[in-house]
């Protein structure tokens, strides 16, 4: 990672270099973002997503498992924000406390599966030869079976049991592609004059990775992290719609959706919000995960497209 | 080329023997298939149930390792065992099989021809209405998981359905089990039927492809072959089409390997959604009820399937890239 490519630098992000001597990289990549007005939005409505889930409850006039036997699928009203189920749970409780667990889990699995990733990839990548072959043979082998074909059918294992053990498989099984990625970038590092600096002064390789190679692959790292935390979102829902993933009582937004959608011709109120905040949170999981790699690497993105085709046949 | 192929098709047999073999391990662990002879009333006794179990193949008393050789034993031999029902795996995997292939197949045809074109679309026409409208339609399609979007095209049609008062889309079933009338009127039927679970898996493919063929698209678009290219006369179609979308189309290719699976994932919720007996709402009854045999078989066919549009993609590569045909 270069730290400034300067053909890439637009006039705005240069005056503003000029205007402060000292723009460090990191502050050079925070205007970028900001920049990307997608990627603000996208940042914008995870907040308020997090700000729903997590405030959502104080302000809530019931609980997620309270039960109001007075009305039976109501309509939204003053008393009951989103209305109320069949059996009397009120939604807008009920939505918050599925956005949370699923915001949760979407962010734990990806911490877990991106670390998992940077470390299997980054001795991969570096200690080549039979560790190299070994990782390369074991991602191979885990990417022939779709993970949720592999973590249904484990799901008989964590039922009655605590969420987090679901957390653990959907780790387990979705760093693979990361880790790919991760492995090719080391590789191509692993000739450069630091990291040969570090060998030759005896550097052990388990340090080289952690201090010399990962944080030379962050930016990789924290773009996938971003991104994995919308596809975890999505296949816990999924799982969970199918009754594989968060088990009952507890809801996520996929066994919302699955309870919803019996009744939701009639009913739209009892999995319209479930679906709309699950939508919304993916997507702008995906705005800032794109934006952050615009930010991070401009030579990837579409400003420098544009310039070449300046000019270009149309 | 061949020797190729043939260490392709070696390294293909040898994956879906290690995905079947996981698979089968996996389930032998996960599942309690005497779980479904308990709490019977009146109950059934322990040597009754010992006996189904063994007629299964899937008592826990004998080690996993002699129940794995027999069941693989038998695979071999073309016979997948008997389901929890005691009715035979090969015949239920007969009926699902076109079931699902249908789907999966028709689907991966529409999703990625026009995903494709339609990248190439936003490509040519960069930062156009068209584009940014494809843009806006990807991302939040992208956004939407399967089983959402099978939903909302459920609940749309039914909406629309009512709306004409007429059907003209059916939601449930490959097919009107009450259906009369001469062939033509029984095709128009089925494809009533299938034209929204297609859509359902076809939706997301689009919007998959064309994402990145509009970026396999741009990056060709300032290459400097395109411009010799027209420097020596060909019309801006022309150069596109001969040499543009030749080049911009091979990394699609790859892509096509890894969709499948997110394909085959998709299966399961288009098929309980919209009521199709295939594969993958086989695949989630058999896990509801223990059936080891039968989730075995879900995994073999959809490894095959994975791995041979892996192999697909391969080829395909092989003949548009001279690169890696003379290799």
């Amino acid at each position: 990672m270069a730290a400034l490519q300067t053909e890439e630098v637009t006039p705005q992000s240069l005056e503003s270099a000029r205007s402060d001597d000292r723009l460090t990289r990191g502050a050079l990549i925070r205007l970028r973002f900001m920049r990307n007005r997608l990627a603000v939005a996208g940042v914008v409505i995870l907040a308020a997503m997090f700000l729903l889930a997590f405030v959502g409850p104080f302000v809530s006039k019931h609980g997620w498992n309270e039960l109001d036997f007075l009305s039976l699928l109501q309509p939204p009203s003053r008393e009951h924000w989103f209305g109320t189920s069949q059996i009397g749970g009120d939604v807008f409780a009920l939505t918050i406390r599925g956005l949370q667990k699923s915001l949760i889990i979407g962010l734990l699995v990806a911490v877990f599966s991106t670390g998992l990733a940077a470390i299997a990839g980054g001795f991969a990548g570096y200690l080549g030869g039979r560790v190299d072959r070994g990782v390369m043979w074991l991602i191979d082998a885990l990417l022939v079976l779709p993970s949720f074909l592999i973590i249904a059918v484990m799901s008989p294992l964590y039922r009655g049991r605590t969420w987090l053990v679901f957390v653990v498989l959907l780790a387990a099984f979705g760093w693979m592609v990361t880790a790919r990625i991760v492995r090719s970038a080391t590789m191509s590092l692993r000739e450069r004059d630091f990291v040969r600096a570090a060998q030759y002064m005896g550097v052990p390789a388990r340090k080289i990775v952690f201090r010399h190679l990962l944080p030379n692959v962050a930016s990789i790292l924290i773009i996938d992290a971003t991104l994995n935390v919308g596809a975890t979102i999505l296949s816990e829902t999924g799982l969970s719609y199918l009754g594989f993933g968060v088990q009952p009582p507890d809801v996520s937004l996929g066994s919302l959706i699955a309870e919803g959608t019996a009744s939701a011709l009639t009913y739209p109120w009892l999995f319209m919000f479930a679906g709309a905040a699950l939508i919304l949170t993916v997507l702008a999981v995906s705005f800032i995960g794109d934006g952050l790699r615009d930010a991070f690497d401009p030579g990837s993105s579409k400003s420098k497209k544009k310039s070449r085709r300046k000019g270009e046949i149309q | 080329m061949v020797n190729y192929l043939v260490r392709r098709v070696v390294n293909f047999l040898f994956m879906v023997a290690l995905a079947s073999t996981l698979g089968y391990v996996l389930s032998s662990l996960a599942f309690d298939p005497s779980s479904n002879y308990q709490g019977a009333n009146p109950p059934i006794p322990q040597s009754t149930i010992d006996a189904k179990l063994d007629n299964l193949g899937v008592n826990p008393e004998r080690p996993l390792i002699s129940r794995y050789v027999n069941w693989a034993g038998d695979v071999l031999s073309g016979d997948f065992g008997l389901t929890v029902g005691e009715q035979r795996v090969n015949e239920e995997l007969s009926r699902r099989v076109w079931v699902s292939l249908r789907l999966l197949v028709l689907g991966s045809i529409i999703g990625s021809l026009a995903g494709v074109a339609l990248g190439v679309v936003s490509a040519v026409r960069q930062y156009g209405v068209s584009d940014r409208a494809a843009s806006v339609l990807s991302f939040s399609l992208l956004s939407t998981p399967v089983f959402l979007l099978a939903i909302l095209l459920k609940f749309g049609a039914i909406d629309l359905n009512n709306r004409l008062g007429t059907t003209f889309f059916y939601t449930i079933g490959e097919y009107s089990a009450d259906f009369s009338g001469n062939n033509w009127d029984l095709f128009v039927n089925r494809l009533q039927h299938l034209i929204l679970p297609t859509l359902s898996i076809a939706l997301g493919g689009i919007a998959f492809y064309s994402r990145y063929q509009r970026n396999a698209m741009l990056d060709v678009l300032g290459s400097d072959f395109l411009r010799t290219a027209r420097a020596k006369g060909l019309s801006s179609r022309q150069s596109l089409f001969r040499h543009g979308l030749r080049v911009a189309i091979l990394p699609m290719a790859t892509f096509f390997a890894y969709s499948f699976g997110l394909l085959v994932t998709g299966a399961p919720f288009t098929e309980t959604i919209f009521g199709w007996n295939g594969m993958g709402s086989w695949f989630i009854s058999a896990v509801q009820s223990n059936d080891i045999n039968s989730v075995s078989a879900v995994i073999v066919f959809s490894s095959v399937l994975v791995l041979l549009s892996g192999l697909l993609a391969d080829v395909a590569v092989a003949i548009l890239d001279p690169r890696v045909r003379l290799r």
